[in-house]
């Protein structure tokens, strides 16, 4: 399979030059198609601190299918679902977008420029994406008591349910 | 807003209204209808539009079969083709890129060639046929092969993939996704769209059917005048000359040739009279609130102070509003204060304060009410409609059964199936009349309206209850008589309600208690004129 050695090249760079705040892990040695990504909460945003466990699922059709990207690790985000399903909207990931010469690379920066620079104009959590708008304080309480709910200590990958993971993002 | 007086006027001068109303059935229709406004390149391959309307809910409109629109495409190619000097599959490329517009494509080409073709993807394929090319030490960036012999591709971005990647992306862009016009080229963040030429290269064989058809489907999806019939399997299109801005003027229903009718404006089954604006608030209120208008209506009733809806959640009728703080009491809803320690039998009925909170609660209720009446009717005649479409099946039954019985010809009892049509589209429209009505404000023309609503639903209840009978009664010649008679009596009362609607429609003198969003209030400018 084609995809095969693309994918074992693309995890051969990410585990030898790791994107900033990243480490990479295969969820277990025998299959390549998931893998388990802890980032850690970029230092100027309001998720410094706490460390998030991202489950990227690549699909047997990868590259010309876009992975499926989730949280683990409950986040307060107006781009990432409050649930423990943790779905993220990204515009890279959406099959319209998505392009099979794309890199896992851009699409875990995108994931961590979106903690830095949430997008509330494109949101999956409406509500919290009024507050960040309106109410940025109350915003970045919320984002930061969550941090300390959730993302404080070892990171588990195993709280969302793999199967309810969707086939596309939203 | 200063628009409050344009829209009121028309309505409230009764002189304006009651006398045009019996006697200019074939002026209004045709002239409201704007089609000119901008001139449309396409309208002159459409002979029906000048045709004459026989009454005002007629628009003119020509079904295509898959062959009309080849002939049509074919035609545009050649044309473009013989003026501009090019290639068959260049103009095709060319009018492809340029939606179909061929009057925009002509000028544009005449000004500025080079940058058209450019756009377009076409100015490197004119110099040299794109192909296929064996670069040493060339790595495919999507799988990550390279070896001797790779065969490779890109296009005049210069971005290069191995030709298995290419074809395996366009297989999933063309079968899974359903392009074909507009694909971009493999890299990430690269808007180039790949040319007809390379993908005429890279389709393989077993791709180019479906590859083609798409390309042909973008002639339709790309003309604001053409639009597929939604009924399944159905491969025709429809042409129409009714714009988006017409639209609260005009209901356009339009029937295929295989039988489907429905609105080219928003493609929804056939919704007459309601215009196409108040059928999506319609169905969006029945989808948000129907069952919830429901049970708030069977289960809770209004803080007399506030309005806040409360549901009884305990035995006591001693109430504290959670919003306001009132306190009253659930049965008599007057105050608590008034009823001293009897709390749990309500004596109290002649309180003052009881008697105005439960006219108030009385007055917040009607509005629910009012939308439940119209619901229920509106969902009653839907449930029929679906019921009738039952029924079409047995009459087939029916009729080979009363041929049997009675010995009558298989043309003699065509009459059941004329009925049994009947029922279905009258109902269709009553339907739909219950929406429109609950979107009227009252005056003299909702009256009309309603008594031609009442006419029409009590021929179709008595056409529905003839129909329904027995075999063994239908033999009855003199049933059969009345049946006929009922039935194109419906038919008639069908036509009347509509057109009376359509006409008042096009001359903007229904009042609404919605706005029809994106438009001017009815009666704005062309009315005054």
């Amino acid at each position: 399979m084609a995809s095969q050695k693309r994918i074992a090249k693309e995890l051969g760079d990410c585990t030898t030059s790791p994107p900033t705040g990243m480490s990479i892990a295969l969820a277990n040695d025998s299959d390549v198609h998931k893998w388990h990504v802890t980032l850690d909460g970029p230092p100027d945003s309001v998720y410094a601190g706490g460390k998030f466990g991202i489950i990227v699922t690549l699909p047997a059709e990868y590259p010309f299918k876009a992975p499926v990207v989730t949280f683990a690790t409950r986040i307060y985000h107006p781009n990432i679902t409050n649930d423990n399903l943790g779905n993220i909207c990204l515009g890279l990931l959406k099959p319209e977008n998505w392009k099979p010469a794309s890199r896992l690379l851009s699409v875990l920066e995108a994931v961590r420029a979106l903690l830095i620079e949430p997008q509330p104009d494109d949101p999956l959590e409406g509500r919290i994406a009024d507050e960040y708008r309106r109410e940025r304080k109350e915003f970045e309480k919320n984002a930061k008591s969550y941090v300390t709910r959730y993302a404080k200590g070892p990171v588990k990958f195993d709280a969302p349910p793999a199967a309810a993971a969707p086939a596309n993002a939203p | 807003m200063d628009s409050d007086d344009d829209f009121m006027s028309p309505v409230t001068s009764e002189d304006d209204i009651l006398p045009d109303d019996s006697d200019n059935d074939d002026m209004s229709g045709a002239e409201d209808f704007d089609f000119d406004d901008e001139p449309d390149p396409d309208l002159g391959m459409s002979k029906d539009f000048g045709q004459k309307k026989k009454v005002a809910y007629d628009i003119s409109f020509k079904v295509f079969q898959p062959a009309d629109i080849q002939r049509q495409q074919d035609e545009l190619v050649n044309e473009v083709n013989m003026i501009l000097d090019i290639s068959k599959e260049e103009a095709a490329i060319l009018l492809r890129y340029f939606r179909w517009n061929k009057e925009r494509l002509i000028e544009d080409y005449m000004d500025k060639a080079n940058q058209v073709l450019e756009a377009a993807g076409l100015a490197q394929a004119s110099a040299r046929l794109p192909k296929l090319e064996t670069i040493p030490g060339f790595v495919c960036d999507i799988c990550c092969e390279e070896g001797e012999g790779l065969q490779s591709f890109a296009i005049k971005c210069g971005h290069r993939y191995c030709v298995d990647c290419y074809r395996h992306y366009l297989f999933q862009k063309i079968r899974e996704e359903g392009e074909a016009a507009r694909i971009q080229c493999p890299s990430d963040g690269c808007n180039l769209i790949i040319d007809a030429r390379s993908l005429d290269l890279l389709v393989t064989s077993n791709l180019a059917e479906r590859y083609h058809e798409l390309l042909n489907r973008t002639y339709v999806e790309d003309k604001d005048t053409l639009k597929w019939c939604p009924a399944p399997d159905c491969q025709n299109a429809i042409e129409c000359g009714v714009k988006k801005k017409d639209l609260d003027k005009v209901v356009p229903t339009v029937a295929c040739l295989c039988g489907h009718r429905f609105c080219f404006g928003c493609i929804l089954n056939d919704h007459q009279p309601a215009p196409c604006e108040l059928v999506k608030k319609w169905l969006k209120k029945c989808a948000d609130d129907s069952e919830t208008a429901n049970w708030i209506s069977a289960n809770t009733k209004e803080c007399p102070k506030c309005n806040s809806t409360i549901e009884k959640n305990g035995g006591c009728n001693h109430m504290t509003c959670r919003k306001c703080k009132h306190e009253f009491c659930w049965m008599c809803m007057g105050l608590w204060s008034e009823h001293g320690t009897s709390w749990y039998s309500c004596n109290r009925f002649e309180e003052k304060s009881g008697t105005e909170a439960r006219d108030a609660q009385a007055k917040s209720r009607v509005s629910l009410e009012r939308y439940l009446h119209y619901y229920n009717r509106y969902a009653n005649h839907e449930q029929s409609a679906r019921l009738d479409k039952n029924i079409y099946h047995k009459t087939e039954t029916k009729m080979v059964q009363l041929q049997k019985e009675s010995g009558m010809s298989w043309i003699e009892v065509q009459y059941l199936n004329s009925a049994s049509q009947a029922l279905q589209t009258c109902r269709q429209t009553l339907m739909w009349t219950y929406a429109f009505a609950f979107y009227l404000a009252r005056n003299n023309l909702t009256e009309i309206f309603e008594d031609n609503q009442k006419d029409l639903e009590m021929a179709v209840e008595a056409l529905s209850h003839m129909f329904e009978k027995p075999v063994a009664e239908l033999s009855d010649p003199k049933l059969k008589v009345e049946i006929m008679d009922k039935t194109s009596y419906c038919n008639k009362r069908r036509i009347i309600l509509l057109d009376d609607t359509a006409q008042n429609l096009a001359d903007g003198r229904w009042t609404f208690n919605v706005e029809l969003t994106g438009s001017p209030p009815p009666g704005g400018p062309s009315a005054r004129r």
